[in-house]
């Protein structure tokens, strides 16, 4: 058995895929480069994460299981999970030792783990592209504030992007300290980076501070979501497993002593 | 003035609270020219503390109404708060809650004031203002009014993803009963007229891409259920009749909630039928997704569905000799009548066994409830079966093994003989 040691990006990946069978070998687990911990001897490869190998890896990938097919597999990576990754690295030398077709082959570990994996991670992007609430500020920003479980951002960006075509908006990941930014153009990546030590909080500027209907429509959607619900059907039990109260805090309708 | 606005807003979405119809899928609307908002496979914004999904901004436009149906809340002879939103109240909500993220789109009902016309052209106006100079493209979702002119539905059908209008009552007798100005007769009149249209500019649009888009989410309708003696097998033919006859995308069924004192019906505090209502859906989803014919799951000798378990199963029950269904050579259409067995392990399990043959182990792991499907099915590993089970073993078994969601509140629901 192989150990590859790998970057944790997607073309890293996709790179791990293209070394393996340059190398000719089969047995490997890949695993992330950060936090490991050298055995004796330590025979792991370090894999340097290249974007022509990863592009052909991912155009066979896509020649054989279609958009579709890469899609699933993309979203798979997601998950942040080292298990899954293996499982990736698993499916896409199943796929290219096999052939296209064998993606549906899900009696396969490999492959039933990638739609396995791509059914969570598909389930928190829908669950972001339900829960993101924006709030407006004066400077017309719209901006809101989400912890995923997965780091679904870069999944949801297109539709956000789409559907909210006309006004300048951001979302951003407070756990994984970086958030997506559209400025009627274009959705790109933004970082906050935290205050050196020993600095104070400066005042937020004005343009940050919230548009003064903000607070207006804010809670006349308490109001009305309030005013929806039917006393008489009451079933929390159902109420928390469609919100469950780990997404309470970001979300007006929940806010704690309002209800 | 926000507090009015907030009043309104208390007392037009609490009354828009009992059409149950929270779709916001099925239209295919695209943000076209860089304006606000799109459609696509619909998605649940948040959930009341009732469970249900919130998708749509739920309102009527007026609860003031001529009617006096003794069913709704909002009938004329009802003693209670009445409001009504401006055209541009109802503009200004949709949009600042859309761009806000809290909503899909916009549903709007109406009481009828002065006549069904004056109410469907105030409507009409606000689906206009939002379309035309909002350039919004999210969801509407629009009651037709009873009795409203054809020409007026019909202009209504070019800005709205879905229209509907409620059957309220399974039968005619029934509704007469409660609502003697309203009539089943007139509820096809309205879902014919879209129809019919749809029909029209579907011909026109194989001939000429451009053809207008209309109701592209298709018509719905809603039936109460509880407030009348109708069976479970009355409620659901008509649901049939209407999903073929009129091409609904949906029937809901709503469970009736006490809101008067009128001795016709469920006295108020009585518990709504929520079992019955759970398994009335599970009927229509065995008759949209898997291809159950309403006959073979409620017929004069099983006028009832079974509140202690789901229809499938009790089907199957019924049905012996149509199981052991092997999995490894059974068509699709028998593996989707496995209890325990859904439609998406269904397409699996056939994309899978052109593999390898299927052990218990991957059944499994695809996500079939194997504890209830191995009774009915055959797979590469499963233990070699001697006599035929019997029915009630196999029911008792299974009764036993789950926890059924329903089994401390079932009180209201049934009447135990």
């Amino acid at each position: 058995m192989v150990t590859y040691l790998f970057d944790s990006t997607f073309p890293g990946l996709l790179t791990a895929v293209f070394e393996s069978y340059a190398a000719r070998q089969k047995e490997i687990n890949v695993i992330p480069a950060a936090g490991y911990q050298p055995g004796f001897p330590d025979t792991a490869v370090t894999i340097t994460s290249d974007p022509e190998k990863a592009q052909r890896v991912w155009d066979g990938l896509g020649k054989r299981i279609g958009n579709a097919g890469r899609y699933e597999f993309y979203t798979a990576f997601f998950s942040e999970s080292s298990e899954a990754w293996q499982h990736m690295f698993g499916y896409a030398r199943y796929i290219f030792d096999h052939g296209g077709e064998r993606a549906a082959d899900y009696g396969n570990r490999h492959v039933l783990a990638i739609a396995t994996y791509a059914r969570k991670v598909g389930r928190e992007r829908h669950r972001m592209k339900a829960f993101v609430r924006f709030k407006k500020g004066m400077d017309g920003l719209y901006a809101a504030v989400v912890e995923p479980d997965f780091n679904v951002l870069p999944l949801i960006a297109g539709h956000f992007r789409d559907r909210y075509a006309d006004q300048r908006w951001m979302i951003f990941d407070k756990r994984r300290r970086y958030g997506i930014y559209y400025d009627l153009t274009f959705v790109q990546e933004v970082k906050i980076e935290p205050l050196p030590a020993g600095a104070s909080r400066v005042a937020a500027p004005a343009a940050m501070l919230p548009d003064e209907n903000d607070s207006l429509y804010t809670s006349l959607w308490q109001e009305y979501f309030k005013s929806t619900n039917i006393k008489e059907r009451a079933n929390l039990k159902l109420h928390i497993q469609h919100v469950p109260r780990r997404y309470w805090k970001h979300l007006p309708e929940k806010e704690p002593g309002f209800l | 003035m926000s507090d009015r606005l907030k009043e309104k807003l208390q007392i037009l979405a609490d009354a828009a609270k009992y059409d149950v119809s929270c779709a916001s899928s099925g239209s295919d609307r695209k943000n076209t020219g860089k304006g606000i908002g799109d459609t696509g496979s619909g998605i649940c914004h948040s959930y009341t503390e009732d469970g249900r999904c919130v998708s749509l901004l739920k309102i009527l436009l007026t609860n003031h109404c001529i009617y006096d149906c003794a069913f709704c809340v909002s009938r004329s002879s009802n003693d209670i708060k009445r409001a009504a939103f401006t055209v541009d109240e109802v503009v200004a909500l949709t949009m600042n809650f859309y761009r806000r993220n809290y909503i899909e789109g916009l549903f709007l009902s109406s009481g009828i004031f002065k006549n069904a016309d004056y109410t469907m052209e105030r409507m009409l106006r606000i689906v206009k203002k939002l379309r035309l100079e909002e350039n919004y493209n999210g969801y509407i979702h629009l009651k037709t009014i009873p009795g409203a002119s054809p020409e007026m539905v019909t202009e209504a059908g070019l800005y709205a993803d879905r229209m509907s209008i409620n059957l309220e009552m399974p039968t005619e007798s029934g509704l007469k009963m409660l609502a003697p100005e309203k009539s089943h007769e007139e509820v096809k009149r309205e879902l014919s007229v879209i129809r019919n249209k749809s029909v029209e500019l579907a011909d026109e649009r194989k001939v000429i891409k451009s053809a207008p888009a209309f109701v592209p989410a298709g018509q719905s309708t809603q039936i109460v259920v509880g407030a009348t003696p109708e069976s479970d097998m009355e409620v659901m033919y008509t649901a049939d009749h209407f999903y073929k006859t009129y091409s609904l995308k949906r029937v809901y069924y709503s469970g009736y909630i006490p809101i008067s004192h009128d001795t016709r019906m469920p006295a108020m505090g009585s518990a709504p039928p929520v079992v019955r209502e759970n398994r009335l859906y599970q009927t229509d989803w065995l008759m949209r997704f898997y291809a159950f014919e309403i006959s073979e799951l409620l017929n004069n000798d099983h006028p009832n569905l079974d509140p202690e378990i789901d229809p499938k199963l009790s089907w199957a029950l019924r049905n012996p000799g149509f199981f052991p269904v092997d999995v490894n050579s059974a068509p699709y259409r028998s593996i989707l009548r496995v209890p325990g067995i859904g439609v998406y392990s269904a397409k699996k399990i056939i994309a899978a066994r052109r593999f390898g043959r299927l052990y218990a182990w991957q059944l499994k792991k695809m996500g079939i409830a194997f504890n209830r499907a191995r009774h009915f099915i055959r797979y590469a590993d499963s233990p070699i079966q001697l006599n035929e089970k019997d029915p009630a073993i196999i029911r008792q078994t299974i009764l036993e093994q789950s926890t059924c969601k329903f089994r401390t509140d079932q009180s209201g629901q049934l009447t135990l003989f």
